[in-house]
């Protein structure tokens, strides 16, 4: 996979891609304002739900004791898992105690992150996807480029070409004379779909939110796929991300307003479920959560990097990325893509390959994600404490620090758009505009420079305001 | 593995270093300043055009109607197999077994019979105004989880009393040992190109019947 700046300039030159993605992210972004718009009290939804997430996260440890607890005393067995490499081994070793060949899975981002169905593939698993967008990927051969629509980037010619030719090799073929029409498009994964169902013993989901004090679980979807699988096989394995935790049942009540509303643009969306444990006579009677690390407790420890697992994977941010726009989400080289990806997967995998030290930069730090991120995550700060740190750790503090910082400001200052872009990060908390038309100081590490000299200050209008005036596609 | 430390002790004494040092809040001390409760004048009539809105069918019910409108929603639906769970009310299954052949009340029923049956007519916990949704905890009435997934057509009976104005309201009124599935409007995908489809894999009809009485 290429870093960032080599991938965005191929996606670049694709502009079907480019076509798909300003559709789709402008359609969401206005049903999204809408609904968002209907609740008065919005702004203290979101910073309740900062809140929670962040005490959550300053008391994990007995949180994550206290969901333990409850998920055994209702029947459920926890597993712990430091890594991707220990997770799939938890995971295939339950799959093969079942004696199955093959398991359904609702689409999860924490198993495309540990690569589950390739582990459960070498272990001569079939793994299903069973969400209609994952199908189109998994039948395509492709990854997933959006977190919510993973598919964003097929149309509908190429998603009817991958049914006709894939369906058959893998179970129920696509009719014979299906047409692009999206219903009976949709109609061919029911029926495709359908025969896995009915005849998987063991289904694999992730979970949107994991209460500890009840020790349940939630999953939130539109299909319905969510509950077939959650409710027809005999076996149950979840894997969650320890981030995923919530204290109480009461905080649901912030989340399912957030996280509907923020995700699709919907009021709510047509299928949440919830299960505390194993219910006799009602769904698997056997159910398992593999806890996931996986690099977490790394960005845990960083104090301000932290915020990051706040996310609750909503993809607002991306749908208002002027970036991720235009190269879309295979750019990014990271199952998490768009600005949360820019900031969550350095922390988790850390910043020693190419790629991962590229992502802090795959931005032009507008803020218009911040504006819109349903927990109040400032990802154009953490962006900016990420270059930092990628700026300390591979180009040395002690030899030539100036030379990486003096790229960055040149790169930034050469154009008057980024420069008020980055202010704008700064002037969240700080005056930025200086006395007499110079610029103020900037944020660090661009503050190294700033400091020591007096600048022109750019243009009045943030790149924010530009990319919003010049939006063609929002006033439709 | 060498497991001279366990994965769980890893990890916990990894979140511990982490939060060292980290201000410790209580879960009492979370600003909650948005609505508990959003009122409305007519908390009832915004749960039906919520609903609505979802492109499912909602119909009021006039006071001892109940029976004569579900009977009337199944073969709307063009239903010959019915399925209404144990719990429902004696006088639903009265007026169905008139009225259809095959009458389901979803005792040792498997998938495979699920298959088979049209409607699936059930009663609801909570309904929930602002968002349109419609809540199930899968008790009495309400069948086990799958009785209202698989079927394609699933008519869901919600009594005015049950109708809570928010969801924080609505939450209140759960008990989360509870399997439970929450429902807004018919199943429903916008993977390609974003056009929205009904009925992927849940029910393709949700037919909503609100009702005064107690059901
Ligand atoms: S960072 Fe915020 S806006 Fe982006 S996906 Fe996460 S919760 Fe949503």
């Amino acid at each position: 996979m290429p870093a960032f700046p080599q991938a965005a300039k191929q996606e670049l030159a694709n502009s079907q891609l480019r076509h798909n993605l300003a559709n789709a992210t402008s359609t969401i972004r206005h049903k999204r304002a809408e609904v968002v718009g209907e609740l008065d009290d919005w702004a203290q939804l979101r910073e309740a739900g900062a809140a929670i997430k962040s005490h959550t996260l300053s008391n994990l440890d007995t949180y994550l004791e206290r969901f333990e607890e409850a998920v055994t005393a209702a029947g459920g067995t926890v597993h712990w898992a430091r890594d991707a490499a220990e997770a799939n081994r938890i995971v295939v070793d339950l799959v093969r105690a079942t004696g199955e060949r093959e398991v359904v899975k609702v689409k999860s981002m924490a198993t495309q992150e540990i690569e589950l169905n390739e582990a459960l593939q070498d272990a001569g698993i079939d793994a299903w996807e069973t969400d209609l967008a994952e199908l189109i990927v998994q039948l395509g051969h492709d990854t997933p480029s959006h977190i919510l629509v993973p598919a964003i980037h097929r149309n509908r010619a190429e998603i009817r070409e991958i049914f006709q030719q894939e369906m058959g090799k893998v179970g129920t073929p696509a009719p014979a004379d299906l047409t692009d029409e999206p219903a009976r498009l949709a109609e061919a994964a029911r029926r495709h779909l359908r025969e896995k169902f009915l005849r998987a013993k063991v289904a694999v989901s992730g979970a949107n939110f994991a209460v500890a004090e009840t020790g349940s679980l939630v999953v939130v979807e539109s299909e319905g796929n969510g509950r077939m699988c959650l409710t027809l096989p005999e076996t149950l394995i979840s894997v969650v991300g320890i981030e995923k935790l919530v204290p109480r049942w009461q905080d649901l009540e912030v989340f399912l307003q957030l996280l509907p509303r923020s995700s699709t643009g919907e009021r709510m969306n047509p299928y949440t479920s919830t299960w505390t444990g194993v219910t006799p006579g009602d769904g698997p009677q056997s159910f398992h959560v593999v806890l996931l690390d996986n690099g977490r407790t790394n960005a845990l420890a960083d104090e301000i990097g932290r915020q990051a697992l706040r996310c609750i994977r909503c993809s607002a941010c991306l749908n208002v990325c002027p970036v991720y726009e235009r190269t879309g989400g295979h750019a990014y080289g990271s199952v998490y893509p768009g600005p949360i990806g820019a900031v969550l997967t350095p922390q988790l995998r850390g910043t020693t390959s190419e790629v991962d030290k590229a992502l802090p930069y795959a931005s032009s730090l507008c803020g218009a994600c911040y504006d819109v991120c349903p927990v109040a995550i400032n990802i154009p700060d953490l962006l900016v404490h990420l270059r930092t740190r990628v700026v300390e750790e591979h180009r040395g503090w002690q030899s030539k620090p100036m030379d990486a910082l003096m790229s960055m400001a040149s790169w930034v200052l050469g154009d008057s758009r980024r420069l008020a872009a980055a202010q704008k990060v700064a002037s969240l908390s700080r005056r930025v505009i200086g006395r007499k038309g110079t610029i103020g100081r900037l944020p660090p590490p661009l503050s190294r420079w700033t400091d020591a000299r007096d600048a022109p200050a750019p243009a009045e209008e943030t790149f924010r305001t530009w990319w919003e005036r010049n939006r063609g596609s929002d006033s439709r | 593995m060498s497991a001279s430390i366990s994965a769980r002790e890893a990890i916990l004494g990894r979140v511990r270093s982490a939060i060292a040092g980290t201000e410790q809040t209580s879960w009492e001390d979370v600003a909650r300043h948005y609505r508990q409760q959003r009122p409305a004048e007519d908390l009832v009539g915004l749960f039906c055009e919520r609903v609505a809105d979802y492109r499912a069918t909602v119909e009021r019910v006039a006071p001892g109607g109940l029976t004569t409108a579900i009977v009337a929603a199944a073969h709307t639906a063009g239903a010959r197999r019915v399925l209404a769970p144990a719990g429902v009310p004696h006088s639903w299954y009265e007026a169905l077994t008139s009225e259809f052949a095959h009458v389901d009340d979803g005792t040792g029923i498997d998938t495979a019979g699920l298959e088979r049956v049209d409607a699936v007519i059930t009663t609801a916990v909570v309904g929930i105004a602002s968002t349109g949704t419609i809540v199930l905890d899968h008790g009495p009435g309400q069948g086990h989880r799958a009785v209202t997934l698989v079927p394609d057509v699933h008519i869901c009976v919600v009594a005015e009393s049950q109708v809570a104005d928010d969801v924080p309201d609505g939450l209140r009124r759960l008990d989360p040992a509870r399997p439970m599935t929450f429902i807004s409007g018919p199943s429903a995908t916008s993977d390609i190109e974003l056009k929205r489809v009904e009925g992927v894999h849940g029910p393709r009809t949700l037919h909503v019947l609100v009702t005064p009485d107690e059901p």
